[in-house]
């Protein structure tokens, strides 16, 4: 496999340090890394789960709005600042892998690197009070 | 293809006898190819000794700096060669995301911290911003590539034939791979370094 973007290696590094659940994607959206914190929420270690295309891990946590009524990939998020390139917030309920079901609150933001280079896209997501 | 080493210390220079053996002098490097084309792997204080052993009638010198701390640039203005208006010196580094590397570089080469600014230099030296895919530089391929370490710092690694040395003097590989040095898509330097001949390295 090649090597990863400086960029997105020190991301991880960042990431093995904060107490706050991390996504990583890379520009073509496949999940690339996530951190403990994020295992506990989502129910599975990274290890178990290994890196995911876009079309499963979007839907394989079954997000719905706060209202119930699934949401799309492209609704999600952290793919929206993928295909936007934007900052995006939003909060909804996932099904973790452990059969629990959460309500999370997302903050996703593309990743430039050093000359304007698009490297994907990073999450960081808190469980909320239902 | 020829390498020496020029200066192997970090931080700053360490005269005395205590460092005789590897020799005092902070980062440099000299490859030589087997055309005799002259390229410097960083500029610290070990470049003004370099300067005693170029041929008189070398008209081209690429200097490729892996970052701008001041132990691999210390040698710079004190580098002869850059003095000779009949000496083309091509100067390849790394840019910020904010600041050129005409702009980094003339923050060292300029008063108070040097007495001639970088414009005022004899000759007009060509700056090329790295990484900047593979370069041909005379009978070299140069790849250039961002690594782990404070402030934007490159790695090189220069081939001639089948022949690969690879530059990473500072650099700290074990960043974000958490099995290093079992997971090489996720260690800094793994694709500049696979594979080398020669692989100079301080972590």
């Amino acid at each position: 496999m090649a090597q990863r973007e400086i960029e997105i290696i020190l991301a991880r590094q960042l990431s093995n340090y904060l107490a706050l659940p991390v996504f990583l994607v890379n520009p073509d959206g496949n999940l690339i890394f996530y951190n403990e914190p994020a295992e506990r929420i989502l129910g599975k270690s990274f290890e178990d789960t290994g890196e995911m295309p876009a079309a499963e891990w979007s839907t394989l946590f079954q997000p719905v709005d706060l209202s119930g009524n699934p949401l799309a990939a492209e609704q999600l998020p952290l793919m929206q600042a993928l295909t936007l390139r934007q900052p995006a917030h939003d909060r909804f309920w996932i099904h973790g892998l452990d059969g629990m079901r959460r309500k999370i609150e997302v903050t996703a933001f593309p990743l430039i690197g050093m000359a304007g280079r698009f490297l994907g896209a990073m999450a960081f997501f808190w469980e909320t009070p239902s | 293809m020829r390498v020496r080493l020029w200066g192997t210390r970090g931080s700053l220079p360490t005269p005395g006898p205590e460092t005789m053996r590897y020799g005092g002098n902070t980062s440099c490097v000299e490859v030589r190819g087997t055309e005799g084309t002259l390229l410097i792997l960083d500029a610290g204080t070990g470049i003004r000794r370099l300067a005693s052993v170029v041929p008189p009638g070398m008209r081209r010198i690429d200097l490729l700096l892996t970052h701008l701390h001041m132990d691999h640039i210390q040698g710079l203005g004190f580098f002869a060669p850059l003095w000779d208006p009949e000496v083309e010196v091509r100067i390849w580094g790394p840019a910020s995301t904010t600041i050129s590397l005409r702009g980094r570089l003339a923050r060292y080469l300029s008063p108070p911290l040097f007495p001639v600014r970088l414009r005022d230099l004899a000759q007009a030296v060509e700056l090329h911003e790295v990484p900047a895919g593979e370069i041909e530089i005379g009978e070299f391929r140069v790849r250039a590539e961002l690594v782990c370490h404070p402030d934007p710092t490159v790695g090189f690694r220069v081939q001639e034939g089948a022949h690969v040395v690879t530059y990473l003097p500072d650099h700290e590989p074990a960043l974000g791979a958490q099995s290093f040095p079992e997971a090489p898509s996720w260690t800094s330097g793994s694709a500049l370094s696979e594979g080398a001949d020669i692989l100079i390295h301080d972590a």
